[in-house]
């Protein structure tokens, strides 16, 4: 799908604030509300726009500890990525995994109540998954900038 | 910290899947008439456990197939303030992600860029230009999930 400067007008506004509704949108982007409304379901259509997601304050929830680990893998087993994202995948307090081309070959996020749950995901399940060469851990201080904002 | 009983998560568990569930459609899937998920939600708003609510676009048919986790050491450490580098690299819109971080780097960055050369262009125009910025480490992203 080709997007025009209205339609690039009305992510930006959306990507301002999602809970907009067609006719606020309508009006701050120049439309009237049956066309704004039928090119934001165009979008849609078209899977530009995937849907909505709220954020979450994890430390709220109880989980104040976020800890990124940088992990190189053991690569003379064909199978180590595969077999080590599989198992990865099924510890519960793994948030996030990426294969990343560069340094290192996978990054997860790990995110748990305090230090000694950490501490334990990390003795118990971490440690324990297939291929492991070398990991690096980065905790995290403090959350400078975190938005899924595009430069459109 | 507020006190979440089982609905509450459920409510939440939800949302997770689908940002964009009405009150009546979050109510529907956890047996709560429109009106009282409508409270639990507002609720749960006030309490700061939902921070909010974001649009989810699709990167790639937007024309950003590159994706760069950075790590970045900062050089001259109190001589910049943190406050120098975090506002600049705050500031450049390709950047998403800026979190300050304890170990083998000072910062993680995660950069959006249409193209490998348009990364290259960020890297050296805008990242590498930043005060205090030390050692640069890039790794590409491949998959996620």
């Amino acid at each position: 799908m080709r997007l025009d400067d209205i339609d690039r007008r009305l992510l930006r506004l959306l990507q301002e604030d999602a809970t907009l509704s067609t006719a606020d949108l309508a009006e701050q982007a120049g439309l009237s509300a049956g066309p704004c409304w039928r090119r934001i379901e165009k979008m849609e259509t078209a899977g530009v726009i995937k849907g909505r997601r709220i954020r979450l304050n994890h430390k709220a929830l109880g989980l104040g500890v976020e800890v990124f680990l940088r992990i190189t893998l053991d690569k003379t087993a064909g199978n180590a990525f595969d077999e080590f994202l599989r198992e990865a995948r099924k510890i519960p307090e793994v948030a996030g995994i990426q294969t990343l081309l560069g340094r290192v070959d996978v990054r997860m996020d790990v995110r748990a109540r305090d230090l000694a749950h950490y501490q334990d995901i990390y003795k118990t399940r971490i440690l324990a998954l297939p291929h492991l060469l070398d990991i690096e851990a980065l905790m995290l201080v403090s959350e400078v900038k975190n938005t899924e904002r595009l430069p459109i | 910290m507020i006190d979440l009983d089982d609905t509450d998560r459920a409510i939440l568990q939800a949302l997770q899947r689908d940002g964009g569930l009405s009150a009546a459609a979050v109510g529907a899937l956890v047996g709560l008439s429109q009106p009282a998920a409508w409270r639990r939600i507002k609720r749960l708003e006030k309490a700061g456990v939902i921070l909010g609510r974001d649009i989810v676009l699709d990167r790639e048919k937007l024309g950003f197939d590159v994706v760069v986790y950075l790590g970045v050491k900062l050089a001259a450490k109190g001589r910049v303030g943190l406050e120098d580098f975090e506002r600049a690299v705050c500031a450049i819109p390709e950047v998403q992600v800026v979190q300050h971080v304890l170990g083998v780097y000072d910062y993680r960055l995660k950069v959006v860029a249409r193209d490998l050369s348009d990364f290259e262009r960020i890297l050296r125009r805008r990242i590498m230009t930043l005060p205090g910025v030390g050692d640069v480490e890039s790794n590409v992203l491949l998959s996620e999930g």
